[in-house]
């Protein structure tokens, strides 16, 4: 349970997913479960996909129509809450957030992580962005099985 | 006797905002710091901090430090600094004395803004001197101030914000965080931050906390129990667990002795972390003159102690015959932006603690 482990339930992440065919665009995944004061992924998006409103506590609401998948709502955020999840073929390609070094390389194989921390997966790494505008935290690219579309979250260097 | 019409005691994001605020409107300050430089806790911090744009949600906390003091050295005419010196006494007639390379310097100021913000609680449990025990704070200054690693393998007791993000910096610097532990049966800070540790497989237990430290020369291992609904040890939980370090962080309190020293009214407020000054909403105490802003007088935010330094700034300057040319728009956004960060259910326990202190004379 989130408020007991940190993890959140199926429940919880299967209501920021949209269906399966909005998902063949690259869409932002936000997974702020909780009224806290915070807004820069709503001030951040280009598009004014992510509303918050005058609230500031209020919990953010991506507009799939007008995300792009662009990804800099990923790397605004400060919890490190936010992907961007797509289908591609049999893959589900992500974009994440990653702030430990070393970072990864094109190519690499990662292993592909669950909420609780668990390996369930290999991950391929397609693309490293790392320049001034994404300040320290790198907007990563991977895809794996689809299959591990709602449990996956991030990667870790196999050791 | 040095004379000044504003001294601010604390460089940090409240009394950097002070002293901006002031300036804008004409008044002169001189900023008091205790540490080699400005910038309060925020020069360890170096996540990217939450909040809004106002405040500079999204920036790195050692970024905003450089913010808000290039905000202060655009007016080098009228802030004045003085780091590495700490204020030492404080008296009723607003007579102030400074210790700087074992000189003593006293200083005579019309107004005082006290802005020192807060310091670590400890916990009582046996053995908890042993070296390797540590608060949350101080290995975050060792480590993203000094370049030092605590050790190698860290137990986190709290999982509040700091302890949560500490948590996540030991991991980015390469130590192996064992677990948060927390005697609540909920976990205390952002959600987001727990979830970002325990994906990294970091678990957070709750409804536990350490019972003892074990080591001889230095820690070597310490024993957690799981506890009751009264926060009573259950018998026969106790695990062992090898660290070479431990880190506290079960809260922070106002570090408020300086307002005991000249008698403001105060009050015990345990939602506000501890011994608070009584204010107005003018961030006035109960000695005229003497203000307080950001974490002194309730441990929060730096985007609340921010707001609340550019506050006080703003009052002090037009009580002293300054008046901001845009003072009313100025005092109805700042304001507005306290409320709008306090609004949530996190912004709670702050509400009701400063109904608490708010003095009387004050309900207009
Ligand atoms: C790990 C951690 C993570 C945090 N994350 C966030 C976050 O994400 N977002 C957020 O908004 N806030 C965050 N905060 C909180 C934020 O850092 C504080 O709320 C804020 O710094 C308070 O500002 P302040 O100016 O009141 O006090 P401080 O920053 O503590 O500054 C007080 C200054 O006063 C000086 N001082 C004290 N006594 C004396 C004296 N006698 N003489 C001279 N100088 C003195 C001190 O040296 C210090 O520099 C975090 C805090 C920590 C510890
Ligand atoms: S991915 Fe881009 S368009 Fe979509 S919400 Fe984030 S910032 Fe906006
Ligand atoms: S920026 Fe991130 S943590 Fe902040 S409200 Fe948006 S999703 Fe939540």
């Amino acid at each position: 349970m989130l408020n007991r482990d940190g993890v959140a339930s199926k429940e919880q992440v299967l209501s920021r997913f949209p269906s399966n065919e909005v998902l063949v665009k690259a869409k932002a995944i936000t997974e702020c479960y909780e009224e806290i004061p915070c807004n820069p992924c709503a001030t951040s998006c280009p598009f004014d996909a992510i509303h918050i409103g005058e609230d500031i506590n209020t919990k953010p609401v991506v507009d799939f129509d007008l995300c792009t998948g662009c990804g800099i709502c990923v790397y605004s955020c400060p919890g490190l809450a936010i992907v961007i999840a797509q289908i591609v073929n049999d893959k589900a390609r992500f974009k994440l957030p990653y702030e430990l070094r070393p970072l990864p390389i094109v190519g690499e194989i990662w292993d592909g992580v669950n909420r609780s921390g668990d390996v369930i997966c290999k991950a391929l790494i397609e693309k490293v962005t790392y320049t001034a505008r994404v300040d320290r935290t790198a907007l990563v690219q991977v895809s794996v099985p689809l299959e591990f579309i709602h449990e996956f979250i991030t990667v870790r260097r196999v050791l | 006797m040095i004379n000044k019409d504003l001294v601010i005691i604390g460089g940090g994001p409240a009394g950097l905002s002070a002293a901006k605020l002031a300036a804008e409107s004409g008044l002169s300050s001189l900023i008091v710091e205790r540490d080699f430089k400005l910038g309060g806790q925020l020069v360890k911090q170096t996540h990217m901090f939450f909040g809004s744009e106002k405040q500079y949600a999204k920036t790195r906390g050692i970024d905003i430090a450089k913010i808000l003091v290039d905000d202060v050295l655009k007016y080098p005419e009228m802030v004045e600094v003085m780091t590495d010196t700490t204020v030492v006494g404080l008296y009723e007639d607003k007579v102030i004395t400074l210790l700087h390379n074992d000189e003593y310097i006293k200083v005579q100021s019309k107004a005082i803004i006290i802005a020192t913000g807060a310091s670590e609680k400890v916990l009582a449990f046996p053995n908890n001197d042993l070296p390797g025990i540590y608060g949350a704070g101080a290995v975050q200054t060792l480590m993203n101030v000094n370049g030092v690693l605590p050790g190698n393998d860290v137990v986190m007791v709290g999982s509040g914000n700091i302890g949560l993000i500490v948590s996540y910096q030991l991991i980015q610097a390469g130590v192996n965080v064992k677990c948060v532990i927390e005697a609540s049966s909920s976990i205390g800070g952002y959600k987001v931050h727990a979830s970002k540790l325990k994906r990294l497989g970091v678990d957070i237990l709750t409804s536990h906390s350490v019972k003892r430290a074990n080591g001889t020369e230095a820690l070597e291992s310490i024993v957690i129990s799981k506890l009751d609904n009264n926060w009573d040890y259950i018998e026969g939980t106790e695990k062992t667990i090898e660290v070479d370090s431990l880190c506290i962080s079960v809260g922070l309190s106002p570090l408020s002795s300086l307002l005991s020293m000249i008698g403001v009214d105060m009050k015990y407020v345990s939602s506000l972390g501890g011994l608070v000054p009584y204010i107005d909403s003018h961030h006035e105490t109960s000695v005229k003159d003497v203000y307080v802003a950001g974490d002194v007088c309730g441990v929060e935010e730096a985007s609340s102690a921010i707001v609340e330094g550019y506050l006080t700034g703003l009052i002090v300057a037009s009580s002293l015959g300054f008046k901001h040319e845009n003072y009313d728009e100025l005092y109805r956004d700042f304001k507005a932006q306290l409320e709008n960060l306090r609004s949530g259910p996190f912004g709670e326990k702050t509400r009701e603690g400063l109904q608490e202190i708010a003095r009387d004379h004050d309900v207009k």
